[in-house]
C-alpha cells in the first residue's frame, strides 16, 4: 500500500465518521427543537451536566431511550472517536507498508490516547 | 431567548468559526470561545466544552479534503502527535492546579509575538527547497506537495525544537480546551521550516487527535453540553467545508495576513480576559 492510498483511505474514514456523527447530532437536535424549541435558554450559570450524560454507559442508555440530549451526546462521542480511529488505522496502514518505525510511532500515540480516555472514564 | 433562536444564531457563529479555523489551521475554537462568552454570555466552562467539540469537528471535517489535495504530511503529524497528546494530558492535569488567568496572559503574549512575525516579519521564500537535516532524514519526514500543476519537494529541519513546541501546544490545548493550532503552525512553519500550506493542513490534521486526548476529561467533568454543542458542531462542519475549498485557491501571502490578524485579535482577547479574570 502506498503512502498516498493510505492517506486517501484515512481521509475517507474521517469523512464518513464526521458524516455519521453529524447525522446523529442533527437527528437529536431536531428532536430537541421539536420538543423544547420554544423554551427559554440560559447558559450564564454553570451547572455541571447531568451525571448520565458524563459517561459512556449513561449516554448510550439515554440515546437508547430516545432522549434528545442523549442522542446528541452520542453523536458528540462518535465525533471524539474519529481521531482515535484515524490513529488506529494509521497503525494498520504503516504495518501494511512495512514501515516499522511509524508503526511504533502510531502505537505510542494510540497508547497515550487510550490512557487519557480511560483515565477520564 | 428561545432555544430555537439561540440554536440558529449559535449555528451561524459556528459556521464562521469553522470557516476561519479551516482557513488558517487555528481550529476554530479560538474564535468560538470569545464569541460564545462575549456575545451570548455563555458561561466560559460551557464555551470551552463546546469549543473542544468544535475543534475536533473542524479538524476531522477539513482533514478529509486536505488529505485528498496532498498537503498534509502524515509522518510529521503522527510523530509530533506523541508530543501534543502527552502535552494535552499534562495540560488537563495542570488545569486543576494552575491559575488559568496567568496561563491566558502568557499565551496571549506568545501569540502577540507570533502575530507580529506573521504580519511584519521577514518573509521566508515559500518556494525555497530545503534539504533535511540528519535527524529529519533518519525519520524520513521529507515529502512533496502540489504547487500549481507540479509537485514541490521540501525538506524538514529542527525536529527537537518542533517537538518541544508541540508539547507546549498540547499542554495549552488540554489546559484551555482549544486546538492550539497557532502554536502548531509556528512549530512547523518557523522551527521546522515546513512550507506554510503543509504546516496549516498538517496542524489541522493533528488538532483532532490532540483534542481527543483531553475530550474525555472534559466530558467526564460535564463541560460538554449537548444542547449548546449541537448547533456549534453542525455550523462548524459547514464552515470548515467552505474553508477547505478556499484554502486550495488562496495565495500564501493572503493566508499569512489573515493568520496574523486573527492571532493578533486572539492575543488581545486572551490578555484582556486573563487580566480581568474572565478566562
Amino acid at each position: 500500500m502506498t503512502d498516498e492510498r493510505l492517506e486517501i483511505f484515512i481521509g475517507n474514514l474521517l469523512r464518513v465518521g464526521v458524516l455519521v456523527s453529524a447525522v446523529v447530532v442533527a437527528a437529536g437536535g431536531a428532536l430537541y427543537l421539536a420538543q423544547h424549541g420554544r423554551e427559554l435558554v440560559n447558559y450564564q450559570a454553570f451547572r455541571s451536566e447531568l451525571p448520565e450524560l458524563r459517561n459512556l454507559p449513561g449516554i448510550f442508555m439515554s440515546a437508547f431511550h430516545l432522549r434528545s440530549d442523549g442522542i446528541i451526546q452520542l453523536g458528540l462521542v462518535l465525533l471524539i472517536a474519529t481521531p482515535v480511529a484515524r490513529v488506529a488505522l494509521a497503525v494498520v496502514g504503516f504495518y501494511l507498508e512495512g514501515d516499522r518505525l511509524y508503526v511504533v510511532v502510531s502505537l505510542i500515540v494510540l497508547a497515550i490516547l487510550a490512557y487519557s480516555l480511560m483515565h477520564a472514564a | 431567548m428561545t432555544a430555537l433562536l439561540f440554536t440558529i444564531i449559535v449555528c451561524a457563529t459556528g459556521m464562521l468559526a469553522g470557516f476561519l479555523g479551516a482557513l488558517t489551521g487555528l481550529g476554530g475554537g479560538v474564535v468560538l470561545v470569545p464569541a460564545l462568552a462575549l456575545l451570548f454570555h455563555v458561561d466560559i466552562k460551557y464555551a470551552i466544552g463546546a469549543s473542544l467539540v468544535c475543534v475536533i469537528a473542524t479538524s476531522s471535517g477539513a482533514a478529509a479534503a486536505y488529505v485528498k489535495e496532498g498537503y498534509s504530511n502524515i509522518r510529521i503529524g503522527m510523530l509530533l502527535e506523541i508530543a501534543t497528546t502527552l502535552g494535552a494530558i499534562l495540560g488537563a492535569f495542570l488545569a486543576t492546579r494552575v491559575s488559568t488567568h496567568a496561563i491566558a496572559i502568557v499565551f496571549g503574549l506568545v501569540l502577540l509575538h507570533a502575530a507580529y512575525q506573521s504580519l511584519f516579519g521577514k518573509k521566508q521564500d515559500a518556494a525555497a527547497l530545503v534539504e533535511s537535516d540528519a535527524l529529519a532524514a533518519k525519520l524520513r519526514l521529507a515529502a512533496d506537495y502540489p504547487v500549481g500543476e507540479q509537485r514541490q519537494a521540501y525538506g524538514v529541519r529542527n525536529v527537537p525544537a518542533g517537538f518541544s513546541l508541540m508539547f507546549g501546544a498540547g499542554t495549552l490545548s488540554g489546559l484551555l480546551g482549544i486546538g492550539s493550532g497557532a502554536v502548531k503552525v509556528i512549530a512547523m512553519d518557523r522551527a521546522m521550516r515546513i512550507p506554510f500550506k503543509v504546516s496549516t493542513t498538517t496542524s489541522n490534521f493533528m488538532i483532532g487527535v490532540t483534542a481527543a486526548a483531553s475530550a474525555g476529561v472534559y466530558l467526564g467533568r460535564g463541560y460538554i453540553d449537548p444542547r449548546l454543542s449541537m448547533p456549534v458542531v453542525l455550523g462548524v462542519l459547514g464552515g470548515a467545508f467552505l474553508g477547505s475549498k478556499v484554502l486550495v485557491k488562496a495565495p500564501v501571502r493572503a493566508l499569512r495576513v489573515t493568520f496574523g490578524v486573527i492571532i493578533l485579535l486572539l492575543a488581545i482577547e486572551m490578555i484582556f480576559n486573563g487580566a480581568v479574570g474572565k478566562v
